[in-house]
């Protein structure tokens, strides 16, 4: 420890302003502040400050997605295998719980790597070409991207759309704090809307599952997406509507536990509720928006249940079962919360967040070539989110002209 | 009436005074900072060498040259400090050790109207004591406020005890009020602490509106309260001051001499002997902190650790000031700090380990905990401002310097020491009291 701050200060003189080094001085701060919280004090105003910076605000954030992360793990794993299984060629008792979750740690670790050296190195290359300090942002997005990827999404790929969020999601606007849209959906939207053939489908889900013909890699919303504009009496039909009964692969149980093929952080809604109990208990997500988003969706799909034809399976499924499966509870929990991108005012919030929910369901049921609702429903509001506040600050400065009228 | 404040937060910190009086001898200097007066260009009347009685003017505001400042003690000045562009910093007096007063030629106390009450006030250096909202500048005589606060209690960490500190003055603090109340043809309200039981001093104030405040800091600052009670519009004019500025002004009135002594709180956790002082105006606090403090780096305020000023170990006391704060400086690197689960640093989030740790006390130093960055959390500001205004869209519209937006967004009603807390808890350490100041001061420039 006083080692490395010895080095830290021998060094420090180079990449100060005289130094050989000093255009790269945003580095060498970024490095030495990551090892050490500066021995800054308050120069103006309070003389007391509190311990929390936002280094800490986002190792919370990505401690409250670890459960999800590992869980991601072993799933993968355990897709690939009951893949094996079904296609006879392995027994799934033949693989124990390490199995899955080694098997899923060196398939999905490259990706993680991927997203933090190529983000990070974008962020430092506008850090020193700007002059301004690194930004921590990145710790979060870089970890919320590959979780948001098919396990098997090429490296290059997943390279190119950390780019894109990072640079267009992000520096063009100045960086972290003044991005309008989230930059872990903008590199989702990305990758989606330019290799949909990576993106969608039953093949990209499960490792491999173009090359073994086991059961369908499908994702339960892409299999509801097939159920639209059905003939209730069809046997194929039948057999893929008892997959969503209590029995079947895409169960609200098994949705629950998340032993469901999905994208790698996605599908255990019990993972994901850790997360939001770490995030709300430490006050760093916003409940405003968790709430008022669940509350929507899930009026949304009461509507739906209402309304719902014999022939849509997608609008007439339980409105919990409907939540919990696809990347809705996710997005609630890590992307929504984005206290960025997201509306600031706490009024705001709950429209903005209530307003996801019903559009993740309406975009998700309504549009079946298009399953994944949530990420279109969220980048749309962060959009509108500046909007939203606007009318919410308004009110207030109308509520001070009224008294002052009043007052006359 | 009865206010009650959900948003804020009390801030438990080690060093809060015994409620003794300590003695110390008095210092042998005092200075004026025109510093503490926002805004104001002094106009110097004394040079160094001259003599002056306790009263005697030093300067005066060259904007509104009614408004005099005078002289605590008797003495020589000594010394006029500057700072760039010759700017005054401190008019620097060495006290005789028996203090001689002006006299000033009172009158019959039952008889004096409105204008002569201001213009003793005025001739006496009274007048800075009255402050005014919007702007938190000195009061200006020529205009009538719509009402007198009185803030009864300090609610900011570690704050003097006014129910410790008025046993016994009931004649002197209700003398006061009659005068205070004279000058203003709105109410005068005087806010008591609806957490605590106040003293009986306050409790039987006649004269006045009496408002009970429940809830945490900063239930006590006088800004919150008008909101509350009588909210601020464009244009309106509110006059405040504390409850030790009512017993200066009833001293005066009752003896025509102008005796500036006031009782302060030295606090704060590294002091040996948090005790409570008679001190006088503009005291040099070397006395008071000499041989009082524990070993270490250590930062003297002259005030609370929220809004207070920082000062040396023979600095002076501000003027508005009734606390000295001594904590430890925190220029220490942390080794991993932002990742290391914390059992011991305190924190308002509960971000860190030390909520399962919570203590009676805590001991916090001036360390930043991070760097400065842009705003990305939200929400944080809003649950310490018992305000009814949006506190970061405020704080932008300042950065901007858009004055339209700066009056809608209600800057006519706050001051910085609204904003302490929010600047306490900001997780991107965004300096928010001085962008509020810069604020208030580009709104006064574009009224004036």
């Amino acid at each position: 420890m006083k080692l490395m701050h010895n080095i830290l200060k021998k060094i420090k003189p180079h990449f100060e302003k005289e130094g050989a080094l000093s255009a790269l001085y945003p580095a060498y701060d970024a490095f030495e502040t990551f090892l050490f919280v500066p021995n800054h004090t308050s120069q103006s105003g309070t003389h007391i400050r509190d311990s929390v910076d936002l280094k800490r605000t986002m190792v919370i954030v990505i401690i409250a997605l670890l459960p999800c992360l590992f869980f991601g793990m072993w799933n993968t794993g355990y897709q690939y295998h009951l893949q094996l299984a079904s296609a006879g060629l392995q027994s799934i008792e033949d693989y124990n719980f390490w199995d899955h979750f080694f098997f899923g740690f060196w398939k999905f670790m490259p990706l993680v790597i991927v997203s933090y050296v190529v983000g990070l190195s974008v962020e430092f290359a506008f850090a020193v070409n700007r002059k301004h300090q690194v930004n921590e942002g990145y710790l979060v997005t870089g970890m919320l991207i590959p979780l948001t990827m098919p396990i098997d999404v090429p490296l290059w790929m997943l390279a190119l759309s950390v780019i894109f969020a990072v640079v267009i999601g992000k520096e063009v606007f100045g960086g972290t704090g003044m991005n309008i849209l989230n930059p872990a959906l903008t590199a989702r939207a990305f990758i989606f809307f330019a290799y949909p053939t990576k993106m969608s489908g039953d093949k990209v889900w499960v490792h491999s599952a173009d090359k073994i013909d086991g059961v369908s890699g499908e994702t339960a919303l892409g299999q509801l997406a097939s159920l639209v504009d059905i003939d209730p009496n069809d046997e194929t039909v039948i057999s893929k509507i008892s997959e969503f009964s209590s029995d079947g692969a895409y169960s609200l149980s098994n949705s629950f536990l998340g032993i469901i093929p999905g994208s790698v952080g996605e599908t255990s809604v019990i993972a994901i509720m850790i997360g939001a109990a770490i995030l709300l208990f430490t006050g760093v997500g916003s409940f405003r928006i968790m709430a008022s988003m669940f509350i929507g969706g899930l009026s949304m799909a009461y509507v739906f249940n209402l309304v719902a034809p014999d022939t849509n399976l997608f609008m007439s499924l339980d409105p919990i079962h409907q939540l919990c499966i696809g990347s809705f509870l996710f997005g609630m929990v890590f992307m929504a919360t984005d206290p960025v991108s997201a509306a600031q005012t706490n009024k705001g919030k709950i429209i903005y967040g209530f307003l996801c929910g019903v559009l993740s369901v309406l975009i998700r049921v309504f549009n079946p070539a298009y399953p994944e609702g949530v990420m279109v429903a969220i980048l749309f509001m962060n959009v509108m989110a500046p909007l939203i506040d606007h009318y919410v600050v308004e009110a207030n400065i109308k509520k001070r002209l009224k008294r002052l009228k009043v007052d006359e | 009436m009865d206010v009650k404040i959900s948003k804020g937060a009390d801030i438990k910190l080690k060093g809060s005074a015994d409620r003794v009086y300590a003695n110390v001898a008095n210092s042998k200097y005092y200075a004026i900072k025109p510093s503490d007066f926002h805004l104001l260009t002094p106009k110097m009347v004394v040079k160094v060498g001259d003599y002056v009685e306790a009263g005697d003017i030093l300067f005066y505001d060259k904007n509104l040259e009614v408004i005099k400042f005078t002289s605590p003690v008797s003495g020589s000045v000594i010394d006029i400090v500057r700072g760039a562009k010759r700017k005054i910093l401190e008019v620097v007096i060495e006290a005789e050790t028996d203090i001689k007063y002006k006299q000033f030629e009172i009158g019959d106390l039952a008889n004096l109207n409105k204008q002569q009450i201001i213009d003793h006030m005025l001739n006496a250096g009274l007048w800075p004591l009255i402050r005014q909202r919007p702007f938190a500048t000195i009061a200006n005589p020529m205009e009538s406020p719509k009402a007198i606060f009185i803030s009864g209690f300090d609610s900011s960490p570690l704050a003097p005890d006014n129910d410790f500190i008025f046993h016994g003055d009931d004649y002197l603090f209700q003398l006061g009020l009659d005068l205070i109340t004279q000058i203003c043809d709105g109410t005068t309200h005087l806010n008591l602490d609806g957490n605590s039981n106040p003293a009986k001093v306050f409790r039987t104030a006649k004269g006045v509106q009496i408002n009970h405040v429940f809830g945490p800091h900063p239930a006590g600052n006088v800004g919150v309260q008008i909101h509350h009670i009588d909210p601020i519009n464009k244009g309106d004019v509110v006059w405040y001051l504390t409850p030790q500025d009512i017993l200066t002004i009833a001293k005066f009135f009752k003896d025509g001499r102008y005796d500036a002594s006031k009782i302060i709180a030295l606090t704060g956790a590294k002091v040996k002997k948090p005790r409570y002082y008679r001190v006088i105006q503009g005291t040099s606090i070397a006395p008071i902190v000499a041989d009082n403090t524990h070993e270490g780096e250590k930062r003297f305020i002259t005030g609370n650790v929220l809004t207070g000023e920082r000062i040396n170990a023979d600095g002076y006391l501000g003027f508005y000031d009734f606390q000295i704060s001594v904590i430890t400086e925190g220029n220490y690197s942390e080794f991993f700090g932002w990742l290391l689960p914390g059992f011991h640093k305190y924190s308002l989030s509960r971000t860190f380990f030390s909520w399962l740790n919570s203590k009676h006390e805590y001991d916090l130093d001036s360390n930043n905990h991070g760097e400065e960055r842009a705003y990305v959390v939200t929400g944080q500001y809003e649950s310490y401002m018992p305000i009814d205004i949006f506190p970061v869209q405020l704080i932008k519209a300042i950065l901007i310097e858009d004055i339209e937006l700066m009056e809608n967004l209600g800057i006519y009603e706050v001051d910085t020491e609204d904003f302490a807390l929010c600047e306490y808890a900001c997780t991107s350490k965004i300096p928010v009291q001085s962008i509020i100041r810069r604020g208030l001061d580009i709104i006064k420039k574009e009224c004036s």
